[in-house]
């Protein structure tokens, strides 16, 4: 036990971000400051110099974004991080990004919004995340995190899944998990075969085949055809990639689905719920894009009641819905970002109960 | 087993430092732990609390509605949190700082501890938090006087490292003034 | 035979896009000339901008990160940042550097990236069909500007080589043009010490070359050689404005 103890470190969320991007040979960050996940610019301000990389503060998130780009283009790990609204301005980078098939991490740790909003903890950024967030048509890898050990780990999975796929990959998590402490083990990066960069810019002698990064399509057909290929590639992530956790879901006759620092507060709340005799059990999707789709289907095979909790007016159940067999139904509790709004375990063990099945 | 504690005060009474203190020693403890900061947009002055949560296995919601154990270092934390302490729990209450004559809280145990007023006596009121933590360890038996004396060294910089001693003895005083 | 005139190696044998008359064909000549006089193709990474200047990649023969609108300054910030062994240049005109582009290039300037900025200045958006500019002259009659521009209104063309030189992080910054043959010469000069710039790691260096777009001004070629000298350059003195190293 001592020895075990001794191995891990207690970190921040953001913290855990920084040093798993740090382990997984992310080279330049670029970023703006932005609460609630300063935290991360100023850990890499201090450490990436120290690794001979790269670090700016950028005049904009609009800057960072296309620095990313321009890093990404030369084939480095590169990485950004912000909340609600300096995301928004990345939109445009990260559109032309998914456009020129590039990797990169973009970390969103969502605070309170519409427009300036708030700093507390939100989940009203899924459908930005999920559905691509700019304009043109396309998807991002999208991962949530329940915890600090999630942090670090998934960050680094969303270098490794950013590389295979050539898609850009998010880590989408709040204030609570980005500012909340936990023992991680800081794994070492994994690994991974990952497919060579024969695309990147580098600077070519006479001979080589010239390689161009670039988003514009304007032969015949020719973007009709990257958007095909495009959307070959979403079917294999969903085929390969889709990563989630259930608890206690075998006998369920109710199964709570959240995500992130929700599904850790619903965890106390099914174990309540356990302790009084229900059997419930929680669906947590680890990756939101893709989302695990068939995994939900084969739950709602024998669960027909799901009760799906989200910091917002609800956003991720439209993917529940789409997910589940027909004749199951989803309920379901929101609780809007803001001061105040955070859910406690009673108060969603008490939704639990109101949304039981009386058969039971 | 699953501990649950919920820190408040203002910022300045080194709520943030107790929360870490204890979190450290419950991980020199082998446990899992989940500290969940929350203050105001204040560096001093403001609001300042947190919730410590720690286990031997799923520490699961870093936020907890009704604490088994609450340790209110202000008037005003006592006035917004002390109903949420959850039936058959603890309340530890500053006494120098706070008047719980208005509140009745049936089914849960109030302790009072003059924290100022001892810290004050060792030396430096700034042990406040110390004085809590003890204060907290001799209620809920949840960690041992040990574990915290090791989490000092973890939690506090090199350069303070020769105040541990004193920070030991403003956590025993804390212990003996809750044992009552 | 002697051959004494040939296409540069870093330029693709390819026909442009480009109008006739049109300086973009002139300016890309000469950075094409320059990467071949300094030898540095091999090493080379374009950065192509939104309007007439995004098929950079289909006429220079090096690899091209293709910019969105105005970010070509932070891309290459990017890419310099993780390849410093490398050549960057951005290539960009007045409505992608100084309407929409112009945080990003202030900064990039102001942080004395160790990139090599290519503006071409026609005071029109040429790709999207002859709309008012930063660049625009006083009085000037564009698609969005019928009644020409009213600095009461639309304020008064930026004058970008003076701006940036004001910047301490800018170590070399000129304005050129190529209506007539001393004026192409000249502009063949200080695109090459631009480009020595960076070479020798002194620095940001930038240069603004005054270029016809004889469509949309609605003239003849000659005519648009002529407004250059005339109507752009009393505006947009040519000059060095700031050559810190004395390169």
């Amino acid at each position: 036990m001592q020895a075990a103890a001794l191995e891990k470190i207690f970190v921040k969320g953001n913290e855990a971000v920084a040093m798993a991007a740090l382990e997984a040979g992310c080279r330049c960050y670029f970023g703006y400051p932005i609460t609630p996940q300063s935290d991360i610019p100023e850990y890499l301000s201090r450490e990436l110099p120290r690794r001979g990389g790269e670090f700016i503060q950028a005049e904009s998130e609009i800057g960072a974004i296309n620095m990313l780009l321009g890093a990404s283009a030369t084939g480095v790990r590169a990485m950004t991080s912000s909340s609600g609204p300096g995301i928004s301005l990345k939109q445009e980078g990260i559109s032309y990004m998914a456009g020129s098939e590039l990797p990169g991490v973009i970390v969103d740790i969502m605070r309170a919004g519409p427009g300036l909003g708030g700093i507390d903890a939100s989940q009203a950024d899924y459908w930005q995340a999920t559905r691509g967030g700019g304009h043109g048509g396309y998807r991002i890898i999208v991962l949530a995190p329940a915890s600090v050990q999630e942090m670090y780990d998934l960050t680094m999975m969303a270098f490794d899944l950013s590389d295979i796929y050539r898609i850009p990959a998010m880590v989408l998590a709040d204030s609570v998990i980005g500012q909340m402490k936990e023992s991680v083990i800081p794994n070492p990066r994994p690994v991974t075969v990952l497919p060579p960069k024969e695309w990147v810019v580098r600077g070519r002698e006479a001979g080589e085949a010239q390689n161009v990064v670039k988003s514009l399509y304007l032969g015949d057909g020719e973007m009709e055809k990257f958007h095909w290929k495009m959307a070959a590639r979403y079917e294999e992530l969903a085929e390969k990639e889709c990563r989630w956790e259930e608890v206690q879901t075998a006998d369920a006759e109710l199964i709570v689905t959240a995500f992130g620092s929700v599904a850790r507060i619903a965890k106390t709340a099914i174990a309540m719920a356990r302790e009084a005799g229900m059997k419930v059990g929680l669906m947590r999707p680890i990756t939101l894009f893709p989302f695990p789709k068939k995994a939900y289907a084969a739950l709602s095979e024998r669960c027909k009641l799901f009760l799906d909790i989200e910091l917002s007016t609800g956003q991720m159940i439209d993917d529940v819905r789409l997910a589940i067999a027909r004749d199951a139904e989803v309920a379901f509790y929101g609780r809007p970002p803001g001061a105040g709004s955070l859910p406690t375990p009673e108060e969603l063990f008490e939704q639990i109960r109101k949304n039981y099945p009386t058969h039971a | 087993m699953r501990y649950d504690v919920f820190f408040a005060g203002y910022g300045g009474q080194g709520v943030l430092l107790a929360g870490n203190l204890l979190s450290y020693a419950a991980i020199h403890e082998g446990k899992n732990v989940s500290f969940f900061p929350a203050y105001g947009v204040e560096k001093r002055g403001g609001a300042a609390m947190c919730t410590i949560v720690f286990a031997d296995g799923d520490t699961g919601s870093p936020v907890v509605g009704n604490p088994s154990v609450s340790v209110l270092l202000n008037q005003l934390s006592f006035d917004k949190y002390a109903a949420k302490v959850k039936q058959g729990g603890i309340c530890i209450v500053n006494s120098s700082l706070v008047d719980t004559s208005a509140v009745a809280l049936p089914g849960v145990e109030i302790i009072m501890v003059p924290m100022n007023q001892i810290a004050l006596d060792m030396g430096d009121v700034r042990m406040v938090n110390m004085v809590a933590c003890g204060a907290y360890i001799e209620k809920s038996g949840a960690l041992l006087k040990e574990s915290l004396e090791a989490a000092l060294k973890k939690a506090l910089p090199e350069r303070n490292h020769k105040l541990i001693p004193a920070n030991v003895q403003a956590m025993e005083a804390g212990a003996l003034a809750a044992r009552g | 035979m002697k051959q004494i005139f040939t296409r540069p190696e870093s330029l693709k044998d390819v026909a442009t896009h480009f109008c006739p008359g049109c300086h973009h064909g002139s300016v890309h000549r000469l950075v094409a000339e320059i990467l071949d006089d300094l030898g540095i193709r091999s090493q080379t990474i374009g950065v192509a901008s939104v309007g007439c200047s995004v098929f950079l990649y289909g006429y220079f023969d090096v690899d091209v990160i293709e910019a969105p609108h105005g970010r070509a300054p932070a891309v290459a910030t990017g890419a310099k940042r993780a390849r410093p062994d490398r050549i960057i240049f951005t290539y960009q005109g007045d409505g992608d550097l100084a309407a929409i582009g112009m945080s990003e290039i202030i900064h990039a300037a102001n942080r004395g990236e160790d990139i090599t900025v290519i503006f071409v200045n026609n005071t029109t958006y040429g790709m999207t069909g002859g709309q008012m500019a930063p660049t625009t002259l006083p009085g000037q009659k564009t698609s969005t500007s019928p009644y020409g521009r009213d600095t009461a209104k639309d304020g008064s063309p930026f004058k970008m080589a003076e701006l940036l030189a004001t910047l301490d992080g800018v170590a070399f910054s000129a304005r050129v043009a190529l209506n007539n043959p001393k004026n192409v010469l000249n502009a063949r000069k200080q695109i090459k010490t631009a480009f020595r710039y960076q070479v020798e790691k002194k620095g940001f260096s930038f240069v603004e070359a005054l270029a016809s777009c004889p469509t949309n001004w609605g003239m003849s070629a000659l005519d648009a050689n002529q407004r250059v000298t005339d109507e752009m350059i009393p505006c947009f003195p040519l000059a060095v404005y700031k050559n810190s190293a004395n390169l």
